[in-house]
């Protein structure tokens, strides 16, 4: 029972990666009718402003030691962050928390990344053919961690969470276990809590304000809505932003998980595209669930002794689900009638 | 008005004919066959290729190895400060090229994917008469890539590769190998791994579901039972699985007191974080201290997991904090020219190209089987790993084997890895047999 709960927890906080990732890219497609494959791009360059955030808060003072040389005869170099130079204990919190500082940085970076790509590249493929819409998105993809390989290498860059995040949590003690028998990441739970508060926070805005009331009209149908004198594309636009910046927190946040490189994106871009289509195209209930789902299906999968049964299972079970959802609801989980169907 | 018709046998033979003139490799009909053997020199240059990632995953490496190939070719033309040349006790090479023609070298990427490496390296033979091919950092491009220069008739010096297989069932006469292998990892550890941890212990691997995988959980599981450990499950995950914490959750609860982690690169640096972050290093289990080992190191990739690797045991092919002559040497050439310390990719690398071109110097001749003679049994020092032996047998090189462990106190970024035992080449040494395989006959290209 323990196994299968721990799968569980496991399940939930990849499935809030999937959700997230997921949700962005069925507003897009629910929105603009866009299939963007640079939507995992947009996970990874999360991911990089906090490697850039923790690289300007890094930034050392550097004084040679004239009395210690490298092992190549030069001279040895002692290396203080200027944060910690300036500012003491206080200095090191802050370089400590810069996954949770990064966030504060990466929403307006995003939201102008996301606005940029939409008003300097994908609008001029709204009528295209989806083909079209997916070879210049994978391009721009291909672009975009190519961009960030150049700057930051190809290797993994470690993003540790905070001091205080770093340790387990006895869950097994909140649902009535033993002491010791399902204890959990820190950091992954708080993943999971973050995922369902924006996920929360972006279905509240769609519901509860007036911009997110035309945008759900949009979505419905476009046409009319335009007929009744609203710029629709400028608020579609603005969705566009918001859609790169819950996948840029998304990657932020995911940093101490899986520490980043350049390739991150290509790794979550596939599954999300099946999250999308198992919980309907344009549906973003479906996406949601469609993403924890899959989540801890996955998990599931993995188990030694599901392995033992059905070698490889782990490897494909996601594609299974997919196929068989699309066998009995060619719609996906939550899709709805019209959408990706003309 | 006369109408030609061509009968069906006539139509059959013209089509025999354009298939078989389509379906002969470009590599044998191409001018690089025209000479006594595969890309002969006959100016006054002799063109070395260097097939290393250059994008992928592994272009970090790539980069090094790159690197350390430019700084052997500097010490072949008697450029810079020579490096190991002044260590390494063969002298045949002056510092005046190979056998007089200046190196010059061109280069291709790999991609880290076994049919770009094959098409980079047909392309070096092929188009600029590349006379040897070497690099790679993954033993899938390493063995598709030296069976291409067996049948393409040049010599290939094998970079980065950890799989038995290489020199084992894979193995070519054209192909040489100076990295170690996953059988030699295994036999440094055992002892080491006993010393630290005991002989009641339950292991537990996850394997990177590949060729280098099963060859490193092969190798590992058959010394780690040798020093009475049990194996309590072994299971393969995905290459480049990122998210590993569904293979990790059950290990948590299994009765295991030790992670191997039969992981390379990425996979190797999301696997160890994520352990650590799960606790695993700091958990006790059967009134032991849990233990997690990375059986192959790699400094640049220890990087990448940051202070995850503190106190985790693993081996690697070499270090650039030993203190021999020849670690010395290199260690200062690489880094007064580039700003930092040599990754062991570098330095089998940059031993592998003075090794070729000294073999070619002592034979006197870029004639694969001449070269490949000179190689075989030849026995020096002085190229930072003591007295080494390229075996004739199976042509991979036999010395020490490093066992390293996390450093605790790290004084730099590149100051992660400790090496806490140099083990004897004559405990990793095997019969050349054990690993299966045969070498064939020398391919000159004539």
């Amino acid at each position: 029972m323990d196994a299968i709960l721990l799968q569980v927890l496991n399940g939930l906080d990849k499935g809030g990666a999937y959700a997230l990732i997921a949700l962005g890219l069925t507003i897009i497609f629910g929105t603009l009718g866009v299939v963007n494959f640079a939507h995992g791009a947009l996970f990874m360059l999360g991911a990089f402003c906090a490697v850039a955030v923790k690289s300007v808060l890094s930034l050392e003072k550097v004084t040679l030691d004239p009395t210690k040389t490298t092992a190549w005869g030069t001279p040895m170099e002692i290396r203080v962050p200027y944060i910690e130079a300036w500012f003491g204990d206080f200095g090191a919190t802050v370089l400590d928390f810069s996954v949770p500082i990064s966030i504060i940085i990466a929403i307006p970076v995003m939201l102008l990344i996301g606005v940029a790509m939409e008003r300097g590249l994908i609008r001029f493929f709204y009528k295209r053919p989806h083909a079209e819409q997916i070879l210049v998105t994978f391009g721009l993809a291909i672009v975009l961690q190519e961009i960030v390989k150049s700057q930051f290498g190809a290797n993994p860059i470690p993003q540790p969470a905070p001091d205080l995040a770093k340790g387990m949590i006895d869950f097994g003690i909140m649902v009535g276990f033993d002491a010791g028998n399902i204890v959990y990441p820190a950091w992954r739970l708080i993943y999971f809590l973050f995922s369902i508060v924006i996920i929360t926070a972006v279905f509240a805005f769609l519901q509860f304000t007036t911009f997110g009331m035309v945008v759900r009209a949009g979505m419905a149908d476009r046409e009319t809505v335009g007929l009744l004198g609203i710029d629709i594309d400028k608020r579609f636009t603005i969705v566009f932003g918001m859609a790169a910046v819950v996948a840029g927190l998304a990657g932020v946040m995911y940093t101490p998980i899986l520490s980043p490189d350049y390739h991150m994106g290509m790794d979550f871009l596939v599954l999300s595209f099946v999250v999308v289509v198992v919980g309907g195209m344009g549906s973003l209930g479906g996406a949601v669930a469609a993403g924890f789902m899959l989540g801890i299906l996955q998990s599931f999968a993995s188990m030694n002794e599901v392995k033992t049964i059905i070698p490889g299972i782990d490897q494909i079970i996601i594609y299974l689900i997919a196929v068989i959802i699309l066998l009995v609801r060619p719609r996906g989980l939550m899709g709805r009638k019209g959408v990706m169907e003309h | 008005m006369s109408k030609k018709q061509m009968s069906r046998r006539g139509l059959l033979k013209s089509s025999a004919a354009v298939g078989v003139t389509l379906a002969t490799p470009t590599i044998f009909t191409s001018s690089a066959w025209a000479a006594g053997y595969t890309n002969e020199p006959k100016g006054k240059t002799v063109t070395l290729g260097f097939n290393v990632p250059q994008t992928g995953a592994y272009a970090d490496e790539g980069a090094d190895e790159l690197r350390a190939y430019k700084l052997a070719v500097d010490h072949i033309n008697g450029e810079g400060d020579g490096g190991m040349l002044s260590t390494f006790t063969s002298k045949a090479l002056k510092g005046n090229g190979i056998n007089g023609k200046k190196a010059v070298f061109v280069t291709g990427d790999t991609q880290t994917k076994s049919d770009a490496a094959r098409a980079s390296a047909k392309r070096m033979i092929e188009k600029d008469g590349a006379i040897m091919i070497t690099g790679g950092s993954s033993s899938g491009v390493a063995i598709a890539t030296q069976g291409l220069c067996q049948d393409a008739g040049v010599i290939f010096m094998a970079g980065l590769t950890h799989s038995n297989d290489t020199t084992g069932k894979d193995k070519r006469a054209n192909g040489f190998r100076h990295f170690f292998n996953t059988e030699m990892s295994g036999a440094a550890l055992g002892p080491v791994l006993k010393n630290a941890f005991g002989s009641q212990r339950t292991a537990y691997h996850l394997t990177a579901d590949y060729t280098w995988g099963w060859s490193q959980e092969g190798s590992i599981k058959k010394y780690s039972e040798k020093i009475g450990w049990k194996t309590a499950a072994a299971v393969r995950t995905p290459l480049g699985a990122g998210d590993f914490s569904q293979y990790i959750t059950p290990v948590l609860n299994s009765g295991a007191d030790v992670l191997v982690l039969n992981h390379y690169g990425r996979d190797m640096v999301n696997s160890l974080t994520q352990a650590v972050q799960f606790g695993l290093r700091d958990k006790q289990v059967n009134g032991k201290d849990f233990a997690i080992v990375v059986p192959l190191y790699s400094r640049l990739m220890a990087q990448g997991a940051g202070e995850n690797v503190k106190g985790i045991f693993g081996s690697t092919n070499w270090h650039w904090s030993l203190q021999d002559a020849g670690s010395k040497a290199f260690v200062k050439s690489f880094g007064k020219k580039y700003g930092f310390p040599p990754s062991q990719a570098a330095h089998t690398t940059y031993c592998q190209a003075l090794l070729y071109a000294d073999a070619c110097q002592r034979a006197g001749t870029f004639r694969p089987s001449g070269v490949g003679a000179a190689l075989e049994g030849f026995k020096f020092d002085g190229l930072g790993n003591g007295p080494t032996e390229y075996r004739a047998s199976d042509h991979q090189c036999f010395k020490d084997v490093l066992v390293v462990k996390g450093k605790e106190n790290p004084s730099s970024k590149f100051d992660v890895l400790e090496v806490v035992e140099v083990t004897p080449r004559a405990q990793v040494e095997y019969p050349a047999t054990m690993l299966g395989g045969n070498l064939g006959p020398y391919n000159d290209g004539a």
